[in-house]
This record gives structure tokens, C-alpha cells and sequence, in this order.
């Protein structure tokens, strides 16, 4: 069983984001990257497949300029048998669509039962790539998993939505994204840091996969971003003290702005 | 903020990232509570254990990690920084297995360490008695030796871990020598007769339970002996060597949460229309605390890199407790002043940065125990 995990190198999200002004896209260099916190759920869960099936091996996927590399040795130290890293300068502006046609063509090309990932990225916040990989892959999909589990090549996913807890079945392979609340990811050990030191990690190019560059990058895209400002800085606050009516006056508050 | 390091490898890099993560999102938001309730963290214990951090400076053939004292110390600075019950207590559960990994035989070893490194087990150090605290070498309590074996009887005071460890290095007298008739010991916490007292009730590192342990007929098998009979004094002042490197680095650790706070505080309290920060008066306070911490910890790592290359490190280990304990202190109080009232009450926490760096100039060895140790290395005396 072999099973891929889609990792995002994203913007720490303790720093300051921005944009960079010539062309609206994410400002990478302004700040510390750092494995994509939801995406370390779907590291954690393949990992702990693995240790209950047994016989699976985890590659961690990631697209993205050379930082990413340091989110593929984290998600090895927590204890992925492989990393793939595609990197290419062509890929720089990427939209989710132009990112779920490589990462596609990777994950065919690397060998999958199942494909796990984060349910959204905490940089853009699209929540589709794993629609995307299952479409272009031509497999089931179960997005948004508070559990999954395998037996053979059966698939079970309980589904968490905003209206309901579903239980979807599929055969695999598939891909599932994964919730927060699946799990507790672990942090990588010593052992493990010294370990993934000398796990097996490639690089492919566009070239590697067989994609023309022109189908990718800013100008591919489908959508522009044309403009953007600067959120405002926060106005006046009101700090209500709880001297046993603060209730009562967060009400008040709300009330006088129409918003109760 | 962030602190500058400088480490050997990108591995050490990558463990002190991971340390100071952890830190942010597991330590720091449980300290205020568990400090306020004297609650002690068994489970961070076991979180900790599982990342391979209770054995990082030992052998990796006994289930270290096999880094040098310099990446150590510096971990135990990070968890310091967010936590001193989590940063002292890996100290000191570093330094009660010192003892056996360079003195016990290779049977002992094989046999105890790889439990007491592997992350599952917690241990604590038993030097201090009632009646002898800075002078360690007057304790009292007896290993008199019984069938096939000792039998030892006293009691140990303000032990750390004390009822919550799984296993004691414990230093008991073998015969009335003085210095030279003291022994160490390896016991457990099964071991009948070992009892510990209600924890102490502190004014600071509540979490972290300091209690008395009471010996009473403990029945120990010879081969639990480590080192040689009447070594044992030796043993446990070479074990504070790198104990008290711990300490400093606690020291440090706490200092740059301090400083952290106070650095923050002042560049957001605005007063007379301006922030905090742009006054000289405050500003250059918190440059002389920023000064302190970053001499601090150049001095105890200047004792580590001794300590790696196999350099005797008394002088500067007793240096660099004495220097960083007495450093953390003075920014601790000055971080107090930089919020002002805010800085005297719960919501914030340099109040009990304060009282917890107090502890720091006492243990293992008070600061003018350390002084002695300094003043007698000067005329070459030991
Ligand atoms: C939080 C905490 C945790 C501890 N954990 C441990 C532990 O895990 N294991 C352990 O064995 N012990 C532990 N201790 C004990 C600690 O090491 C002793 O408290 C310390 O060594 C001082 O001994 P004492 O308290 O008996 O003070 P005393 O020795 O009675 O000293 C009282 C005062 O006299 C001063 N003084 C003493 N002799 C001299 C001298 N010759 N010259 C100048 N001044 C002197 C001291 O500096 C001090 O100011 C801990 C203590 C605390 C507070």
C-alpha cells in the first residue's frame, strides 16, 4: 500500500503576510515558511495507517520553490519513508488549477492507493485541491475526514460538514482530505530528525512530468489578482471588565450596533 | 523574539526548532495554570520523553541521543523559556542518570539505562538533607551493608521529583570518613521503604514537586552500588558540574522569557502619548537586561564547549550558575518594573518569572557556595 501525502511549504502563521506589489501574488521571502500546519494532519494520519497496516509505505509530496524542501524533511522526521520535491521556476503564480495538474501528474507518476492531504491550505484557503486530484485522477473523493480507515482495498471516511456527520465508503485508491480534529500530530523525535537525514527525496522538474511550462505559472492562470490594499489598521477597542454585568454589556454593545 | 544561536549541525537546527515550537503551542499556554494549581505535568514528561529529549548528552549505545552538551543545553534553555518546571526538570532528570552513565559498570548500564534515557521513566537526584544543605558532605543518611547488599535508612530533603520520580540516585554514607565514606546508590521508586513526604509548598516552580524522600530499611542489592564504596561524593559533584550548566541554562532560558514580555509590553503601552518604548529611561533597560541574557548564555555555552572537548569545567560551571541564576533575577525584576502594576499581578507573567528565579540562585549549590567553589579554584584547592 502505498500512500502520498500533498505537503505545502505556507508563511508561518505567526508572522506578518503580504502580497508582493509587482504581481499580487504571495510575497514568499517576506516570511519564515513552514510546513502547512493542516497539511501535518495528513501526515500524521498516513503515518498512523502505516502502523497499523503494517505493510505501507508514505511519500510526502511537495510543489514549490527550494524552501519546501525543509517542509518534506519535517514531514520525514515525523517519519515518511520518501519525499518528492517538484520545483521549477516556470511554476511560480500557479493557480489550484495549474497546482492539481502537476501535483496529478506526480502522483500518477510516483504510485498511489491513496492520496491524503490538508482540508485547505492556511496561505490561499481554496479547499479544493482535493476535489481537483480526484477529478484529474479519475478517483473517489472524501473531503473534510474526521476518521478514515482501510481494510484491503476498502475505504472508510466519516465526513464531518456543517449540517451533518456522514459515513462514506469507496474502493481505492482515492484521495481524502483530512479535518483538524482527525487527529494529534506527533512531533518528530531526535531519532527521527537524524533519520530523515538519509531517507530517499527527489526532485522532478515540469519537464520530468511532461508538462508543457505555458500550462502553469501567473500567466496560465484563470484568475488575476488586479489589486489589493492593506487591511486597516484596527480601530478603537472597547475592553469590557467583568465586574459580574459584562454579559449584559457585550449585549448592549451589539445592540447598538445592530448586530443583535 | 528570536534568539540568535549558533549551532554545529542543521540537525541541532532542526531539534531547537522543533523544541522552541513546541514550547510556543504545548508549554507556555499550560505553565500559568499548573504553576497557580502546583499541578506537576507527568504527561508533558511522557510527551517530552517520546521526542528523545531525557537522554539528549548520553551514549546512543544506552539509548541517548549521543549530542554534545552544547545542543543539550540549549534545548533545556528553549523549554525553560517556556516552561522552568519542564526545563528544570530536565536538568535534573539529566543529571540523577550522570552518575550511572559514567561510572556504572557495563552490566549496570546495560541494564538501567536504556529505561531511564528511553523517555518513559523520570528520575531524581538525593543529595540534600535537612541538616546539610551547602555542607552535602555532613549528610547522615547510613548504607549499612546486610545480607547480599546494603540496607539504607536517612532522609533525603527538598528532592525534586521527589514522589513523582521512577528511579533516585541517592547519596548515603557507607562509613563515618567524611567526604571519602559517602557511596551512590541507584534506587527505585517500588522499592520498599521509600517514601515521599508532602511536597514542599513553594514560592515558585509550584508545578515542579520538591518534596522529602524517607529511607526507612531500603533493601538494596550490591549491584546497585555505583562506582566504587566511599566514591560516591565524587560522583555527585561531578554530576553538578553538568548539573549546574542546566541550571544556568534554565537561568538563561527564563531570563529571555522575561525579556520577551517586557520588550513587547513597552512597545505597545503607550504613556504621554508615546509608546513606552521611546523613552530612554525605559529603553535602556531593557538594552542592559538584553546585554545580560546574551552574556549569560555566552558564558555557560563557553563551559559547555569545554565540557565537550573533555576539558575540566568546575570553575567555569560554578561561573556560569552563578553569573546566569544572578542575571535572571535582576531581569526578572526589571521586567516587573517595565509593565509597572501590570507587571505585579497574575495577568501577565513576570511576576512569577520573578519568584521562580529566586530558586535558580539556590539550587545546586547557593550562589555563595559557588563563590566558594570560584575563590578555591583561584588557589588551585579543590
Ligand atoms: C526548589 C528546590 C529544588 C531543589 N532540588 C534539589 C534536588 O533535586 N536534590 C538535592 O539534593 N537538593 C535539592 N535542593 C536543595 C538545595 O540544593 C539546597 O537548598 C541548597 O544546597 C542549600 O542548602 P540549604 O537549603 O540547606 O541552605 P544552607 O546550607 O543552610 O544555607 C543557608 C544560607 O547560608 C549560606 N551559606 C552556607 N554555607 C556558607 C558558606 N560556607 N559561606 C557562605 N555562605 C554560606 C547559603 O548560601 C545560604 O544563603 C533543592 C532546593 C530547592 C529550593
Amino acid at each position: 500500500m502505498k500512500i502520498v501525502v500533498c505537503v505545502k511549504q505556507v508563511p508561518d502563521t505567526w508572522s506578518e503576510k503580504r502580497l508582493d506589489p509587482a504581481d499580487q501574488t504571495l510575497d514568499r521571502a517576506a516570511a519564515d515558511g513552514v510546513i502547512d500546519e493542516l497539511d501535518t494532519y495528513a501526515v500524521e494520519e498516513a503515518l498512523k495507517l502505516k502502523e497499523s497496516l503494517g505493510d505501507a509505505t508514505v511519500v510526502v509530496l511537495a510543489m514549490g520553490p527550494a524552501g519546501a524542501a525543509e517542509s518534506l524533511r519535517k514531514a520525514l522526521s515525523m517519519g515518511a519513508d520518501e519525499a518528492v520535491h517538484i520545483v521549477d521556476d516556470a511554476l511560480h503564480g500557479s493557480d489550484a488549477l495549474a497546482t492539481s495538474l502537476v501535483l496529478a501528474k506526480a502522483i500518477e507518476q510516483i504510485g498511489y492507493d491513496l492520496v491524503l492531504l490538508g482540508s485547505e491550505s492556511t496561505d490561499a484557503r481554496m479547499g479544493v485541491m482535493a476535489a481537483m486530484l480526484a477529478e484529474r485522477l479519475g478517483v473517489p473523493q472524501a473531503t473534510l475526514a474526521s476518521g478514515v480507515a482501510v481494510d484491503g482495498t476498502s475505504l472508510r471516511v466519516t465526513r464531518m460538514t456543517s449540517a451533518a456527520q456522514e459515513e462514506v465508503a469507496a474502493t481505492l485508491p482515492a484521495v481524502v482530505s483530512v479535518l483538524e480534529k482527525i487527529n494529534e500530530p506527533r512531533y518528530p523525535s531526535f531519532k527521527g530528525i537524524m533519520a530523515a537525514k538519509s531517507k530517499p527525496t527527489s526532485t522532478l522538474s515540469l519537464a520530468d512530468l511532461g508538462i508543457d511550462a505555458s500550462s502553469v505559472g501567473l500567466a496560465a492562470a484563470a484568475t488575476k489578482v488586479l489589486d489589493s490594499t492593506a487591511r486597516p489598521p484596527r480601530g478603537e477597542r472597547t475592553i469590557i471588565k467583568d465586574d459580574g454585568d459584562a454579559g449584559a454589556r457585550i449585549a448592549d454593545f451589539l445592540a447598538s450596533r445592530k448586530l443583535l | 523574539m528570536n534568539v540568535e544561536r549558533t549551532l554545529p549541525t542543521p540537525e541541532a537546527r532542526e531539534l531547537l526548532e522543533m523544541v522552541r515550537e513546541f514550547g510556543r503551542d504545548e508549554l507556555a499556554p499550560r505553565a500559568p495554570g499548573a504553576e497557580r494549581d502546583a499541578a506537576f505535568p507527568r504527561d508533558v514528561f511522557a510527551k517530552i520523553g517520546g521526542m528523545g529529549l531525557l537522554g539528549l548528552p548520553y551514549a546512543e549505545e544506552h539509548g541517548g541521543a549521543g549530542l554534545p552538551y552544547e545542543v543539550f543545553l540549549q534545548v533545556v534553555e528553549e523549554l525553560a523559556r517556556s516552561w522552568l518546571t519542564v526545563g528544570l526538570g530536565v536538568s535534573v532528570h539529566t543529571l540523577s542518570c550522570f552518575g550511572l552513565a559514567r561510572y556504572g559498570t557495563a552490566d549496570q548500564k546495560a541494564r538501567w539505562l536504556p529505561k531511564m534515557l528511553g523517555g518513559s521513566e523520570l528520575g531524581a537526584y538525593c543529595l540534600s538533607e535537612p541538616d546539610s544543605g551547602s555542607d552535602a558532605a555532613a549528610l547522615r543518611t547510613r548504607a549499612t551493608t546486610a545480607d547480599d547488599g546494603y540496607r539504607l535508612d536517612g532522609t533525603k530533603a527538598w528532592i525534586t521529583h521527589g514522589g513523582v520520580a521512577d528511579f533516585y540516585t541517592v547519596m548515603a554514607r557507607t562509613s563515618d570518613d567524611g567526604a571519602r565514606g559517602i557511596s551512590c546508590f541507584l534506587l527505585f521508586s517500588d522499592d520498599a521503604g521509600l517514601a515521599a513526604a508532602t511536597p514542599e509548598h513553594k514560592m515558585g516552580l509550584r508545578a515542579s514537586p520538591t518534596a522529602q524522600v524517607r529511607l526507612d530499611g531500603v533493601a538494596v542489592a550490591a549491584n546497585r552500588l555505583i562506582g566504587e564504596p566511599g566514591h560516591g561524593f565524587a560522583i555527585a559533584l561531578a554530576a553538578l558540574d553538568t548539573g549546574r550548566l542546566g541550571i544556568a541554562a534554565c537561568a538563561v532560558g527564563l531570563a529571555q522569557a522575561a525579556l520577551d514580555v517586557a520588550t513587547d509590553y513597552a512597545g505597545q503601552r503607550h504613556q504621554f502619548g508615546r509608546p513606552l518604548r521611546d523613552f530612554e529611561g525605559l529603553s535602556f533597560m531593557l538594552a542592559d537586561m538584553a546585554t545580560g541574557v546574551e552574556a549569560a548564555r555566552a558564558l555557560y555555552l563557553a563551559a559547555a564547549r569545554r565540557l565537550d572537548a573533555g576539558q575540566p569545567v568546575t570553575k567555569q560551571a560554578a561561573m556560569a550558575k552563578l553569573f546566569c541564576s544572578d542575571l535572571a533575577m535582576r531581569v526578572t525584576i526589571d521586567a516587573v518594573q517595565v509593565l509597572g502594576g501590570y507587571g505585579y499581578v497574575e495577568d501577565y507573567p513576570v511576576e512569577r518569572y520573578m519568584r521562580e528565579a529566586k530558586a535558580l540562585q539556590i539550587v545546586e549549590g547557593t550562589n555563595q557556595v559557588q563563590r566558594l567553589v570560584i575563590s578555591r579554584q583561584l588557589y588551585g584547592q579543590v
